[in-house]
């Protein structure tokens, strides 16, 4: 896998921090697990984390802590954890990154499509945010299209599948764009497969032409 | 009492490393117990200025503490160093608890062929010796980038949510984290 396109500075560090949305950590996630390059950076951010925790001035903690901490480690099993490891399936040979498996079954073959036009696709997933971002899986015919839109917050795109190309440039499977409201784009699929793509935004879309607000409302985007 | 105290104080951050290390070899608990010592408290610190309530903030100190007894296992000292590790353990369970759902976690597939093992190594063995020095280094970054930062880890407010209590746009919230974060990065790079 030839990664050219990554997570943002900005998007890493807030899903080090625990403060990025829950829709958009999903997709940072699976971007980070496919990324040896990302997994580097995210884990020098999570440091800044570690040393501003060993930073902080002491709490006082209940003065039994320890001791009912202590109780729950004397019924601790020893194994167990092992096993669990094995039972999983490859998340490569599955083509579905791992943080993405607990939302759906299996491979993408299974998934159950909505379809919102003539070759566009989707399926929800149950991360949502505060302030009305979502995510969801988007599956895009050869030739078409997403309806042109802008944001008013960020949105992240993943290729799982396929490709497409928008006014960045070209993203295939392992590559993010990490858009937030200054760009216009309008994704086209440039290759004879379909193109699957794990998206999700902070806040809603805003779609740039009469068709696209008409069809916002019944996809929920 | 007074001897842990005084032994505390003089750990380093890779001291702790070690233990946690160690811990993750052969599970001790006189060994786990120092590290609770010193952790917990700021553990809980760092739960409470995420804005949890005080009985919340204990349950989930200890909850993060039991699962560094489990995990221990998992422990990799070249990946992280043990405040890191710990770290990230408080804020998925924090955030478990907030939102009522898993925080989306990556794990380290097998997805490329290429490893990129010994970069990570020599990377990694640098960042223990540098934990101190980056302490210094947040706290002379200039007070709009720190703000940013502080804001992300010890407040969880996204970038829009920064972006409203502070008064400026989107974009430069995220260009102010990008700066901080950068410079922050260069000093662990070059060690200047
Ligand atoms: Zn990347």
């Amino acid at each position: 896998m030839n990664i050219k396109h990554h997570l943002d500075e900005a998007s890493l560090v807030s899903y080090a921090a625990g403060s990025i949305s829950q829709s958009m950590a999903l997709v940072a996630a699976c971007h980070i697990s496919m990324c040896p390059k990302c997994q580097k950076r995210v884990s020098e951010s999570e440091s800044i984390g570690g040393i501003l925790l060993e930073s902080l001035n002491e709490s006082e903690i209940a003065e039994d802590a320890l001791e009912q901490v202590m109780a729950c480690l004397d019924n601790e099993p020893e194994t167990g954890i092992v096993a669990a490891q094995m039972n999983q399936k490859s998340s490569v040979d599955l083509g579905v990154p791992q943080p993405l498996q607990d939302y759906i079954s299996g491979s993408l073959e299974n998934i159950p499509w909505k379809r919102i036009v003539p070759g566009v696709y989707y399926h929800d997933l149950p991360l949502k945010s505060e302030r009305g971002g979502v995510s969801k899986l988007l599956k895009i015919a050869p030739g078409k299209s997403m309806l042109p839109h802008t944001h008013d917050g960020n949105e992240l795109t993943l290729v799982l599948k396929g490709s497409f190309s928008d006014e960045v440039g070209r993203f295939t499977a392992g590559d993010i764009a990490d858009l937030d409201s200054e760009i216009e784009h309008q994704p086209l699929v440039d290759s004879d497969e379909d193109c699957i793509c794990l998206i999700a935004t902070d806040a809603p879309l805003k779609f740039s032409t009469l068709f696209g607000r008409i069809v916002q409302p019944m996809t929920g985007f | 009492m007074d001897n842990v105290v005084v032994m505390n104080q003089q750990f380093s951050s890779s001291d702790w490393s070690d233990m946690l290390h160690q811990l993750s070899v052969e599970k001790d608990k006189t060994l786990y117990v120092q590290l609770f010592r010193y952790f917990a408290p700021r553990v809980k610190s760092y739960i409470t200025r995420l804005g949890l309530v005080e009985s919340a903030a204990e349950e989930l100190t200890q909850e993060t503490m039991l699962s560094v007894w489990r995990k221990a296992h998992m422990y990799n000292r070249s990946k992280a160093a043990a405040s890191t590790w710990i770290f990230t353990l408080a804020r998925n369970h924090s955030i478990d608890w907030m939102r009522k759902q898993k925080y989306p976690v990556y794990s380290i597939d097998e997805w490329n062929e290429e490893p990129e093992e010994s970069e990570t190594q020599a990377h990694s063995g640098e960042q223990l010796v540098t934990a101190d020095r980056m302490e210094k280094a947040i706290k002379k970054l200039p007070e709009s980038q720190a703000q940013v930062i502080y804001m992300s880890f010890f407040e969880g407010r996204s970038h829009s949510d920064i972006s409203e209590r502070i008064g400026i746009p989107l974009g430069s919230v995220k260009s102010r984290i990008r700066l901080a974060s950068e410079k922050l990065k260069m000093i662990w790079r070059d060690g200047a």
